[in-house]
């Protein structure tokens, strides 16, 4: 390869044509209350661990919807289950359990496999 | 002695209120540009937010009409204020003496085409919710299987440069309407709603989003169209933010469904002219009052019913006209008109 002294930034466009809805499939299978979602973000206002950390229960799942597994579930590393999310969901979504899910979904394996990319 | 009442407009507006007025005792004579009653409801397949079928609503109003004077294909010439009536002159050459006029004017649809970078009119997949809609009705739909489809809100509504600043109201629910019958259609297809925020303020219209989101698997995407190019093999090529992750966002659709507004429409504007009336900056009928009379034009004796005096959905286009057929009947009765 040339160096030709620059290089190129990847693009920062999400395509959704690239995108492999396997995982967030089952996830739905398992957890049928995240498509219930409507990003309000009560979730990250009241999360605890958000004041720290960058925690986003409403961030994480719009990011796997777009493919992005390994950001997504980075923004739930700092959840210690409290579940004040699950008090203040208008849509009532099970938000603990959801979490919970997508940590059974979205194995380790995967994210590690998504980060080095 | 029978009072003549001119209704303009044949929708659900003007049927609502010829057939109310009718019953009232009074002589209602009612003309429509088209072949057809109905205006756009006839145009129109299933309504939301239960998916009632628009014939059957139609044909209710319809089968109220009895004793309505109805004059189809026929337009205003002119209309003339006289000392205490109207007297149009009809293109089909007969003249009313009118005790009271009824604009049901309704509206026009937002030309999508003006809308350029949409490509309406350019790409074969690209349609309006009126096109969706005809198919739907006629059993018209796309043969080859979409395997994605879009609909893009706010088409000609909330956009100064496109001549509309305001909402047009009905469109998000007919998005998320027209967004799960397709994918009933197709269950196999990717379908995505673009929407700035969606606006479902009737009754039931939350459970028809919410439906759509579990029961349907409909992906909304906060964020407006921008442009849509065609793909070297004829896809479509959608553009827009994603504006709940910060981040550009592109997809290759087969079909795209743009939501075509609400205009005020051309002809209900040229009635206007002939007796003065004025229009607000949206181009709608201004009414006497936007609160308490929204039926009455500053004109005495000249009534509105509908969307001639802005975007309406379907049940506050008949409320509206039930409520003015009782303006008229008391204007008429009344000693308003001295």
């Amino acid at each position: 390869m040339i160096d030709f002294g620059f290089t190129i930034s990847p693009s920062s466009r999400i395509n959704l044509d690239c995108i492999d809805r396997k995982s967030f499939a089952a996830l739905a299978k398992l957890e049928p209350d995240v498509l219930k979602c409507m990003a309000c973000g009560s979730c990250t206002a009241s999360c605890t661990a958000g004041t720290f950390v960058p925690t986003s229960l409403r961030q994480a799942i719009l990011m796997l919807r777009r493919g992005q597994q390994a950001q997504a579930l980075r923004l739930l590393e700092g959840c210690m289950l409290c579940g004040k999310c699950t008090m203040v969901c208008p849509r009532g979504i099970n938000t603990r359990n959801l979490i919970l899910s997508v940590q059974k979904v979205y194995s380790q394996d995967d994210a590690q496999k998504e980060g080095k990319r | 002695m029978k009072k003549n009442i001119l209704v303009i407009g044949g929708g659900p507006a003007g049927l609502e209120a010829a057939s109310n007025l009718r019953r009232l005792g009074h002589n209602v004579i009612l003309i429509e540009k088209e072949k057809q009653l109905g205006g756009h409801l006839a145009k129109w397949d299933r309504l939301f937010p239960d998916g009632v079928s628009a014939k059957q609503t139609l044909d209710a109003l319809k089968s109220k009409m009895v004793g309505v004077n109805c004059f189809m294909e026929t337009q205003i010439q002119s209309l003339n204020v006289l000392d205490r009536s109207y007297n149009a002159i009809l293109s089909n050459g007969i003249t009313v003496l009118a005790d009271a006029v009824l604009l049901a004017s309704g509206f026009d649809l937002f030309k999508a085409r003006k809308k350029e970078e949409y490509g309406y009119g350019i790409y074969e997949g690209v349609i309006t919710n009126a096109d969706l809609e005809e198919a739907f009705r006629l059993g018209r739909l796309p043969e080859k299987k979409p395997q994605a489809i879009g609909f893009v809100h706010c088409v000609g509504s909330r956009d100064e440069k496109a001549g509309n600043p305001a909402c047009s109201k009905v469109c998000c629910a007919t998005a998320v309407k027209q967004a799960c019958e397709i994918k009933e259609v197709y269950p196999d297809a990717d379908v995505y709603c673009f929407y700035m925020d969606l606006r479902m303020f009737g009754r039931h219209y939350e459970d028809l989003y919410l439906k759509a989101q579990k029961q349907y698997d409909i992906r909304f995407i906060r964020g407006r169209v921008s442009e849509v190019a065609e793909t070297a093999d004829g896809r479509l090529q959608v553009k827009a933010e994603d504006t709940l992750s910060s981040r550009p966002l592109r997809v290759t659709l087969d079909l795209l469904v743009l939501m075509a507004g609400m205009r005020p429409s051309e002809d209900g504007r040229k009635i206007g002219k002939e007796l003065n009336l004025t229009t607000e900056e949206d181009g709608f009928f201004s009414s006497a009052d936007n609160l308490l009379d929204i039926q009455k034009s500053k004109l005495p004796g000249v009534f509105y019913a509908g969307a001639c005096t802005g975007p309406k959905t379907l049940p506050d286009t008949l409320h509206e006209a039930r409520s003015a057929a009782l303006e008229i009947d008391r204007y008429l009765t009344s000693d308003q008109r001295q």
